[in-house]
């Protein structure tokens, strides 16, 4: 059985009933999930986030979530494009800001299924500040963050999580800062689900999705991701091909590893990518509390 | 909202009140002098009226999420002052640019930088106009008693939902920490106006054509008609576009939108202007002093009345070019900064009249005295036109 069969998503045949059931133009087994006049998309040959974005709308479609129930809000840059290509209420917003906006969408509508969708320097270092406290406030959204350790669509310059001897853009001679680790930062920061994937890891980072949309509570996917154009080129990974062979060949699943110490070796770029799911717990939501709270103080007030 | 009567209330506390009014029931912001009382009273009322608050980690996320808030259909406003207004730019860039409804209060003190915390000034005015990137079409109130803080609080949500915009109520510390009557009236006695919706089916909705008053239905999150919405230059899918034609297509919309409902939205008072020789310029707190140089200086035997903008922007630059050529022949602004309406003042008179500035830089507004002395010396020929 060729592979084309036994995945009957790309069947001639899947796509014509998709286009009989009115659904979706039957190009693409997720186009019910894809504004399909903005496609093709932005991103680069070998880039990663096609695969991140596929992953999140099968984990979609699993879940059973109405897409009229659903939210996608992204920042700025590569991965912040991906609020133009979902076929959601989707916000493309300012640099840093998509973790605020969801915040005030989500509470707003509590209906609202809410992802973020964005980039690692979108996320930590313009927006860092805005994810510490969304993760502490437990407000009940999913972020997940592309990290393609740099940025990507300003030409390679160096970011919160690139690591410390890699050439970019602006470490001509080296770098000189730690970065972070970004699921100790999440859950030090009080997030109820933390996972960190690679694009290598389809099938456990779509499952992990799932899991994330229905979550209660603030939940963290962190995804490895290639970068040829911006990264890559600089650090010997020139191709998508190589660094899916990268994290192919140096990562290991390690679900009970104490996401405190599951930083790369800075020193040692072969050295082990831990990943897994590290934190699942249960937690009362900042509107679980806030309704409490507000509940007694109107019976205090005697109103209803 | 508060039972209908009369109170003794300070301006932050009907501010929030007339918020409540409004129906705004999303509240996010962060602590700062002289805006705390509005959060604070916000905290205290909102169990009651099932609203939403957020106490925010910095002004940043407080913009960003009554923008997200506005767009799950709530009411949304946030309250700071000009450190924090600061740093809301870039987000009521957005607010405009994606015509996201909500109320932005900044309760001015004196600046630059931490400044005067605790003290009085009005050197934001343009900083609301031409703070933000870009070209922009804004609508600004400037209120000058705690009543108006509470009528105009109302008007602002209004005009919000209307136009599609976040408005700006530009408040100062002396009015915001003035404690007098206001008057709330019955509820049904209140004009609420909220947002357009799109009337046709979700595959005909274009969430960014606008109708003939160039204002675009909203559909808000949620509502099935899976919009998108960015910052970037967009078509009226919504969907970005970087080219120049949809940037001509979209931006001037924005402002004209503004400027071509100017006759509903421009608001300003007059006071013994009829036979004025000299028009005295002033909005907020300093106005209040500058109704008393007006009838000081007529006991004197000068010819004076007061033009005052409740709608800083738009800036009522018809009603001063007609003025300028009805016989005014001075205009004095009167302002806690260093000369900001005094520019759009002299630009409107075009040349018409001559335009004065009496400034003061913060920390206190002017005495109706000095506005005279003032008057005196423009009269005597001792201070030189603002240009000169």
């Amino acid at each position: 059985m060729s592979i084309r069969k036994s995945r009957d998503w790309f069947s001639p045949d899947y796509q014509e009933q998709e286009r009989d059931q009115g659904v979706g133009h039957g190009l693409h087994p997720l186009d019910k999930y894809l504004r399909k006049d903005r496609i093709p998309h932005i991103w680069c040959p070998g880039c990663g986030l096609g695969v991140i974005l596929n992953a999140y709308l099968r984990a979609l479609k699993d879940s059973d979530i109405p897409p009229e129930d659903t939210a996608v809000v992204s920042g700025i840059g590569c991965s912040g494009r991906a609020a133009g290509y979902v076929d959601v209420d989707s916000f493309h917003v300012t640099h840093g800001r998509a973790i605020p906006f969801a915040t005030g969408l989500k509470v707003g509508n509590r209906d609202l299924k809410t992802t973020v969708f964005s980039g690692d320097g979108d996320l930590f270092a313009i927006g860092g500040n805005h994810f510490i406290h969304a993760a502490r406030r437990n407000v009940d959204f999913n972020v997940i963050c592309v990290n393609n350790f740099n940025y990507g669509m300003t030409g390679g310059q160096a970011g919160p999580t690139t690591p410390t001897d890699a050439e970019t853009s602006t470490t001509p001679w080296g770098g000189f800062e730690q970065p972070f680790n970004l699921p100790a930062v999440a859950a030090g920061a009080g997030a109820v689900y933390v996972a960190r994937w690679t694009t290598y890891h389809v099938e456990q980072l779509t499952d992990s999705l799932k899991e994330a949309l229905e979550k209660d509570g603030f939940s963290f996917i962190e995804v490895m991701s290639p970068c040829p154009t911006g990264y890559g080129r600089k650090v010997g990974l020139k191709t998508g091909k190589k660094t899916m062979k990268h994290f192919k060949e140096n990562s290991e699943i390690d679900p009970d590893a104490d996401p405190t110490e599951v930083a790369l070796d800075p020193e040692d770029p072969d050295s082990k990518i831990i990943v897994g799911k590290f934190v699942d717990r249960d937690a009362p939501t900042y509107q679980d509390e806030r309704g409490e709270v507000f509940e007694k103080a109107r019976e205090e007030m005697g109103v209803e | 909202m508060m039972e209908p009567g009369t109170y003794f209330m300070e301006g932050n506390t009907a501010c929030a009140e007339g918020a409540i009014a409004a129906g705004c029931r999303f509240f996010a912001g962060y602590p700062i002098t002289p805006a705390s009382e509005i959060l604070e009273r916000i905290t205290e009322r909102f169990p009651e009226v099932h609203g939403s608050y957020l106490q925010m980690e910095d002004e940043l996320a407080s913009i960003a999420s009554i923008l997200g808030a506005s767009w799950a259909g709530k009411k949304a406003m946030t309250a700071t002052s000009g450190p924090g207004f600061s740093l809301m730019m870039e987000n009521y860039g957005l607010g405009l640019m994606t015509e996201t409804p909500c109320v932005i209060v900044n309760v001015m003190r004196g600046g630059p930088s931490t400044g005067l915390p605790t003290m009085v000034a009005q050197g934001d005015v343009n900083q609301t106009r031409w703070g933000t990137h870009g070209d922009v079409g804004v609508v600004v109130y400037a209120p000058s008693s705690p009543q108006e803080l509470f009528d105009y609080t109302i008007k602002a949500f209004n005009t919000a939902e209307k136009y599609r915009l976040p408005v700006v109520i530009l408040s100062d510390e002396m009015v915001s920490h003035m404690t007098e009557k206001v008057e709330v009236p019955p509820k049904e006695e209140i004009e609420i106006v909220d947002r357009k919706k799109p009337e046709e089916d979700p595959e005909d909705y274009l969430p960014f054509r606008p109708d003939d008053d160039l204002v675009p239905p909203m559909a808000n999150a949620g509502d099935g008609y899976s919009v998108h919405v960015t910052g970037l230059t967009h078509d009226e899918k919504g969907h970005p576009s970087i080219d120049e034609r949809t940037q001509n297509m979209l931006v001037p919309r924005l402002i004209d939108k503004i400027r071509k409902n100017c006759d509903d939205i421009l608001e300003y008072d007059e006071y013994k202007i009829e036979d004025a020789e000299k028009v005295i310029v002033a909005y907020g707190s300093v106005s209040r002093a500058a109704i008393e140089a007006v009838d000081m200086a007529r006991e004197k035997g000068y010819k004076v009345g007061l033009l005052r903008p409740k709608t800083i922007w738009p800036f009522p630059e018809e009603r001063i070019y007609d003025l300028a050529r009805e016989g005014i022949d001075d205009f004095l602004v009167a302002e806690i900064n260093f000369g900001q309406i005094v520019y759009e003042v002299e630009r409107c008179t075009g040349g018409a009249a001559q335009t004065y500035l009496a400034p003061r830089m913060g920390g206190n507004i002017h005495t109706p005295e000095e506005i005279v002395d003032r008057i005196e010396a423009i009269d005597r020929g001792e201070i030189p036109a603002f240009k000169e």
